[in-house]
């Protein structure tokens, strides 16, 4: 059992190193050179609230808000204390009996045609922040009505809230929901 | 030169094959089959059928019982084939154990009390000498055990382990000393010391090898065996986890019947890989089978293995290389001779040489002047070739005909009082002997006539066995104890890769020793007692029967014909062994593809009717389709034995293309074969179900 | 969707992968070998100094069995360490929001799967793990069970480069290097990055902030003993409750998420692991994670050419990987591009986007799936369990083969080297020589280890699946019914037992059977392997070099790694084909015949 003393040396070792060294370097160095995103990309309003992050999607069911994917996460939608996806797999009843559900909610408010896979399939992390332009487009006559705006000045809007691919040529083209509707009440205001 | 055996049969002899029958009935003890992993498994499958068999005649099963019936048949049968395929290969070695034991048999032998032959003998048992002990042999006795003669000189009939009828003289001294036990004394008398024990003598020994009975598993059969084990085990598993999955299954779509023990159990053996688990045993006993047909007794399979990844062939040059005699060629005359005189003197010096170089330069002479056939001169007086003047020739009529190396000859003349020799002599022998031939001088008393190029013949298609040698990637290296020029020469001519020039035994013993290092395999064949350290050195070692008996005991190959161009057939055979296992072992995998395609569909059917996309083969039913791979599984063992016995096909190519080559015909076949063979026999099946 | 888009960035990917390997594998090379890097200057000192703390002499070569003994010890102190943090969860410093100690079969699970690469997840870190037990516990062992795979595969590597030597290196060496070398600064200034794109670094309590919309959810009702509620018939009875804020996790992600996905771990920091925004906030991060999942393994094929004296040898490994990798990400991008007919005839378009995030597409998705089940890193930013039928056959089958398509850290290119060692013992009796890699016999050990490594992950597969598809309490885990619900069980003990740590994480795996029977499964699957690899390194360093001929099959060419492709396929589908028939394959059958 020679090899035991550097063993159990080693191992306090690597702890230091590795658990304490390293993630506090991280942290100082993050914090020094990003602090907006180490702290989480919080959005702050108009008053200096926080609230929220821009990572983060929040759930919007109003008719004046721009609705978000649908989220599987305990307790509510969109709880960021519980991440997660429906693990609902692709020939499951329950899954198929909710998008029927969620593609009758939005054929009541008059959307008509194809409808994107963003709106009615859960996300992921359930806190999936963006919809595709195509969903966010297919609403905007909704918002527009609720909110008594113009649809071209919400349609405007969706469209400066829209990124495309990262560098040209990763990821996909997206909306990011809670900027929209922060926006949204900012101009109803 | 190699005499095959009076008693030698087709491995498919009917006589054969109605012992192999009864043999590997024998063979399904399972205290026998226990030596075979994978088939011990199918056996205990076997049982298994059998009990499921009684259980639907007795109504309990849900299959109906001529198809558990039908299976159970078909798995023995498997079982079968494969003892029916070692008892097969075993066959033809047995019935020659058979012939040699009844030579062996009821001998005595006169036992004498000291290695003198006048001495007083008593009349013993051959089972009772012990090594050490001396016993006279005498004209029409059989040697009664394997010794050296260490008296006398005698004819010996080697035939009765040999095949060779021919007698062969054995005396002592020398290379010739070793005789065999079994053998007969033709004519002469002999005192032969004994050298080993009974039981452990070279016919025990052969007879035992023959039999299988000391055989062992080589380093890469034991290899293979651990993959099939593994692979049998994981197998078992699949089937073992499909029950429960099936269980599940039925459950969870609430319709259908988890899979039945029958159906597993044949799952598991058309899994298994039972092709080449069946045929193992067979190709290394079929391997060493052939290679006794051609006269070689490997003393172990290891050997013959070992032969197949020899990097380096040490070759002797007289004998394997070069016909073991020089030989007249041509005349070359010097000063104002002309070629006639040179070839009439030449025939003057060589008539009383009886050596095979000697009777070259007289066949020569009288071929290409139309000599008439010379008399012997009346007054003819031999000369010897003597270490001393190292010349021969003969005196007749007052002149001294002479014939023999340059400077000896040159001495010779220059003795008898010759002022001028000519001066080109120099310059000829030199040519001569660049081109790797032997310059022989020859003279009239003080006349120097010319040059006899006698030259080393290199035997015809040599060339071609070494360039698929090298092909191979096994490097020859020519031994010779000339000197560097005519073996550098003589190399060129047979395209060696190397040479080895004024070779001495401990120079061989080095320059395998080097190689080995170097992490080759050598391989060497030798005769002489001063190859036995060499020998016992070289991973492949083939001796001579002719050798003595040191060099028989350090090879672990011997060559009953003595020829040494039998390397290249052993390392072939060695090759073959190996090859014959690998894509058996590939084919033998890829045919689990089709059968999972038979099978998985069937058992699941009635839980899961969209797997019927899966019945690619389109098979009639799940019964008929379960039945047909079992078929399938088990035919193919028979119809793979001659490929078994007789090995792939040896093609000399650069092993790249001989992969792809194995991996089309036995990989790419061994995946489409089943799915033609087991839609043939669904469809034989379905018209009796 | 935008197909040339996608093959656009899928090239990217596998160009950046091999143009990244090259360098890193001759600089991991010169590591191994003690020869001097642009590091050195300042990390020779570190390195010594390490070694002087910890009593360990640089120049002590060991013995196969010493290399063996000493990182199972190692392994076993940083084990046990990790199950008492977890226990005593609520003693230790930087947990501000209180939580609680694990179960002790939660922790036992938990710290057998981070001391073995597996990282699968019984637990949702958010909701469950300080920042010190994330940190100080599972960052290090993010580490440093890297640090091992990677020691194990270069001194594996060493068995074949040695000639007549009794030692196959020194563990403490190669695993002090890995860490300071490779690991520390690569990680550093991957986090660094992943930070620029967003992901959290802080040790700030959970931030809880309004919602901009307040929202409505039913909660269930519950009696005196916590127990739901029913009303006359069976529902069960809820409450509106109406939510008006939401508490949003923090803490120190970054520095684990570089380490977590360079180490192929994968345990995430958040129950969503990578899909989450906070660990994987932008497609470019995305990327870049893909990358660090890739990066290490790939290197190593070339380290291993290197350190062998013949570059192709890697290529030659790195090809079939390559080629495994772009067949599985090709079928599982065509399926979740076709989505369901289910969903088609519901007039959805746009692919199969459940469980997926939509800032990555389709295509970053997918290659972040196949990257994490190619590799043993088990990180996800989809849910394997929402996949085609077929999608999801893809990250199974690929764990399935044995993490050999780039693998984990160290892992993969043993395994990896397994599977060589058997392709070349069969192609070595077809061409009819006795076979040898690498100018070392392949004889009866070298196959025993070779088989242990490359079969024992699926013979454990095949028996705790077995065992837990008839145990009714392992049945009622299943999220999924019939066919689906077969291949979570089948996924998960896949992915236990060949460390990888995804999962069609329905399955609920926080109980005692799937904890304690996963914790035995992710054990076998880890040590077994190691400990057969570095005794077959022992055993072929003791061996003679044995120079190659004409006749000695190249195992840097073409048809040996085609070979080696097929071989690697056939055990897998023979293993495994009835499994998967009555799992994702018939779902697939019954999904398209329309029942």
């Amino acid at each position: 059992m020679k090899e035991l003393k550097p063993a159990m040396l080693m191992c306090l070792l690597f702890t230091l190193l590795c658990g304490g060294l390293y993630p506090a370097l991280v942290t100082g160095l993050g914090q020094a050179l990003f602090p907006h995103q180490a702290g989480g990309s919080l959005l702050t309003a108009a008053n200096g609230q926080t609230v929220g992050s821009a990572l983060i999607g929040q759930p919007f069911t109003a008719p004046g808000y721009l609705w978000p994917r649908p989220s599987a996460t305990a307790d509510f939608s969109y709880n960021p204390m519980a991440s997660g996806g429906s693990n609902l797999g692709p020939t499951n009843p329950a899954l198929l009996t909710a998008v029927k559900e969620r593609i009758g909610v939005l054929r009541a408010t008059g959307v008509s045609g194809p409808i994107p896979a963003d709106l009615v399939l859960a996300s992921a992390s359930g806190l999936d922040p963006h919809l595709s332009p195509a969903a966010a487009r297919l609403q905007i006559p909704r918002i527009a009505k609720a909110r008594g705006l113009s649809e071209e000045m919400v349609a405007n809007l969706v469209t400066s809230h829209t990124e495309g691919r990262q560098l040209g040529l990763l990821g996909a083209p997206r909306v990011n929901v809670l900027a929209v509707n922060l926006a949204l009440d900012t101009i109803s205001r | 030169m190699s005499k095959h055996l009076p008693e030698q049969k087709s491995i498919f002899d009917p006589e054969l094959l109605r012992a192999a029958f009864a043999e590997s009935i024998k063979k399904l003890d399972p205290r026998i089959l226990w030596r075979n992993p994978v088939m011990f498994c199918v056996e205990i499958a076997s049982v298994i059928t059998v009990i499921t068999f009684l259980m639907s005649l007795a109504g309990l099963g849900r299959e109906p019982a001529w198809f558990t019936g039908l299976v159970s048949l078909w798995l023995w049968l498997t079982v079968i084939f494969a003892t029916f395929a070692e008892a097969l290969a075993e066959g033809r070695g047995k019935a020659r154990a058979a012939s040699l034991r009844k030579s062996r048999t009821d001998v005595t032998a006169n036992r004498l009390a000291s290695a003198d032959p006048g001495g007083s003998t008593t009349k013993v048992g051959a089972s009772e000498l012990r090594k050490g002990d001396y016993i006279l042999v005498e004209t029409g006795e059989i040697i009664a055990g394997d010794g050296e003669i260490v008296h006398g000189a005698a004819l010996v009939n080697e035939s009765a382990v040999t095949g060779e009828s021919a007698p062969v003289v054995r005396e002592s001294g020398g290379d010739r000393s070793a005789v065999t036990g079994g053998t007969t004394v033709v004519s002469g008398s002999v005192v032969v010391r004994i050298t080993v024990d009974p039981g452990e003598t070279f016919l025990d020994r052969m007879i035992s090898l023959i039999e299988g009975a000391k055989r062992r598993k080589t380093p890469n059969e034991v290899a293979l065996e651990v993959l099939l084990i593994a692979l049998t085990l994981v197998f078992l598993l699949v089937c073992a986890n499909l029950s429960p999955l099936s269980l599940y299954s039925v459950a969870a779509t609430g319709h259908g019947t988890p899979v039945s023990l029958t159906v597993l159990v044949a799952l598991f053996v058309c899994l298994a890989p039972t092709t080449i688990a069946a045929l193992l045993p067979a190709i290394g006993i079929a391997g060493m089978d052939r290679l006794f047909q051609k006269n070689v007794i490997a003393l172990s399979g290891r050997a013959i293995e070992a032969a197949g990844d020899v990097n380096v062939l040490l070759l002797d040059k007289t004998g394997t290389i070069t016909h073991g005699n020089r030989e007249a060629v041509e005349f070359i005359p010097v000063g104002s001779h002309n070629e006639r005189a040179v070839a009439e003197a030449a025939l003057m010096a060589s008539l009383a040489d009886e050596t095979p170089e000697g009777r070259s330069i007289v066949s020569l002479a009288r071929q290409r002047f139309s000599l008439p056939q010379p008399a012997r001169p009346a007054d003819a007086e031999a000369v010897e070739f003597n270490a001393d003047t190292r010349l021969s020739g003969l005196n007749t009529g007052g002149k001294q005909y002479r014939k023999g190396a340059a400077d000896s000859l040159v001495a010779f003349v220059r003795a008898l009082g010759s002022k001028s020799i000519p001066a080109e002599l120099a310059e000829v022998v030199d040519r001569v002997a660049r081109a790797g031939a032997t310059p022989l001088v020859v003279c009239c008393d003080t006349e120097v006539y010319g040059v006899v190029n006698l030259k080393d013949i290199v035997k015809s298609g040599i060339q071609q066995r070494f360039l698929q040698l090298r092909s191979m990637g096994i490097k020859t290296v020519m031994i010779t104890g000339d000197n560097p020029l005519t073996a550098a020469a003589i190399a060129a001519e047979a395209q060696v890769d190397d040479f080895l020039a004024q070779a001495k035994p401990e120079d061989k013993l080095r320059l395998i020793k080097e190689n080995q290092e170097a992490g080759l395999m050598v391989a060497m064949t030798g005769d002489g007692t001063n190859d036995a350290p060499a020998l016992a050195q070289a991973d492949v070692a083939v001796a001579m029967n002719t050798g003595t008996q040191p060099a028989r005991e350090a090879a672990n190959i011997i060559d009953l014909d003595s020829n040494p161009t039998k390397l290249l057939d052993i390392v072939e055979v060695g090759k073959q062994i190996l090859m014959t296992r690998g894509n058996l072992t590939t084919f033998s995998i890829s045919n689990d593809i089709a059968k999972y395609f038979a099978i998985i569909p069937a058992m699941m059917l009635s839980v899961y009717p969209q797997l019927k996309a899966l019945n690619v083969m389109h098979l009639a039913t799940p019964l008929s389709a379960i039945l047909s791979a079992v078929i399938f599984n088990a035919i193919v063992i028979p119809f793979l034995v001659p490929l078994a016995l007789k090995g792939t096909k040896f093609r000399p190519m650069p092993a790249e293309r001989l992969l792809i080559h194995n991996l089309l015909l036995y990989g790419v076949g061994g995946i489409i074969v089943p799915f033609v063979g087991i839609k043939a026999i669904d469809v034989v099946v379905g018209l009796f179900v | 969707m935008n197909l040339p888009n996608d093959l656009f960035q899928f090239s990217a990917l596998l160009a950046a992968v091999v143009l990244l390997a090259i360098p890193l594998g001759g600089y991991l090379a010169k590591v191994y070998q003690g020869e001097r890097t642009w590091l050195s200057p300042f990390l020779v000192p570190c390195e010594n100094f390490c070694y002087r703390l910890c009593g360990v002499d640089q120049n002590d070569d060991m013995s196969w069995q010493r290399y063996a003994l000493a990182m199972v010890l190692f392994n076993l102190v940083l084990f046990l360490l990790l199950v008492a943090m977890l226990l005593i969860q609520p003693l230790l410093p930087l947990n501000p929001q209180k939580l609680p100690g694990l179960s002790w079969p939660l922790a036992l699970n938990t710290a057998v799967s981070f001391v073995t690469n597996t990282n699968w997840q019984n637990y949702s870190g958010e909701s469950t793990l300080g920042y010190f037990s994330q940190m100080v516990g599972l960052t290090v062992h993010n580490f440093v069970s890297a640090a091992s795979g990677m020691a194990i595969a270069v001194a594996v590597i060493r068995g074949f480069v040695r000639r007549s030597s009794a030692f196959i290196g020194n563990f403490w060496v190669d695993l002090t290097r890995s860490v300071l070398y490779v690991l520390l600064p690569l990680s550093l200034v991957a986090a660094l990055f992943l930070v620029s794109q967003g992901v959290i670094q802080n040790f700030s309590a959970y931030k809880t902030v309004p919602l901009v919309q307040a929202t409505t959810t039913e909660k269930p009702q519950l009696d005196a003993q916590g127990n739901p509620l029913l009303d006359r018939a069976g529902k069960p009875l809820t409450d509106k409750v109406t939510v008006r804020q939401a508490t949003i996790p923090m803490g120190p992600v970054a520095s684990q998420e570089a380490i977590k996905e360079l180490g192929t771990n994968g345990g995430g920091f958040f129950n969503a692991n990578s899909a989450h925004p906070f660990e994987n906030p932008t497609p470019l991060a995305n990327f870049v994670e893909v990358l660090l999942i890739l990066l290490i393994p790939a290197a190593l094929t070339r380290t291993f050419g290197v350190m062998v004296g013949n570059p192709r040898q890697g290529w030659a490994l790195l090809g079939v990987m390559l080629f495994l990798f772009v067949l599985a990400l090709g079928v599982l991008h065509w399926q979740e591009l076709a989505s369901t007919p289910l969903l088609k005839q519901l007039g959805v378009v746009g692919g199969n986007l459940e469980g997926k995030e939509l800032r990555f597409g389709l295509a970053g998705t997918d290659m972040f799936e196949v990257a994490t089940t190619a590799t043993s890193c088990g990180a996800v930013t989809a849910m394997h369990d929402s996949f085609t039928p077929l999608g999801g056959l893809v990250p199974l089958s690929l764990i399935l083969l044995g993490e050999i398509v780039f693998g984990g850290v160290g892992s993969g290119l043993y395994t990896m080297l397994a599977f060589a060692v058997i392709a070349v013992f069969v192609s070595g009796l077809m061409i009819g020589r006795t076979p040898e890699y690498l100018g070392k016999k392949i004889e009866v050990r070298e196959m025993w280890m070779a088989i242990v490594t490359i079969l024992i992950a699926g013979i454990v597969v095949l028996i705790l699946s077995g065992i837990a598809i008839i145990t009714p309490a392992a049945v009622a885990s299943m999220a999924n019914p019939g066919a689906h619900g077969l291949t979570e069980v089948l996924y998960a003990f896949a992915s236990m037992a060949n460390n990888n740590g995804s999962a069609f994480a329905g399955l609920n795996g926080n109980t005692n059977f799937y904890n304690l029977l996963g914790a035995l499964a992710m054990l076998i699957g880890r040590y077994a392997p190691a400990v057969a690899m570095l005794a077959m390194a022992g055993g072929l360093a003791a061996k003679k070099y044995v120079p190659p001929s004409l006749g000695t099959l190249p195992t840097d060419k073409f048809p040996f790694a085609f070979w080696l492709t097929l071989v690697i396929l056939i055990v897998g589908a023979l293993t495994f084909f009835p499994a998967l028939a009555l799992g994702p394959i018939v779902e697939h059958l019954a999904m398209v015949g329309g029942n």
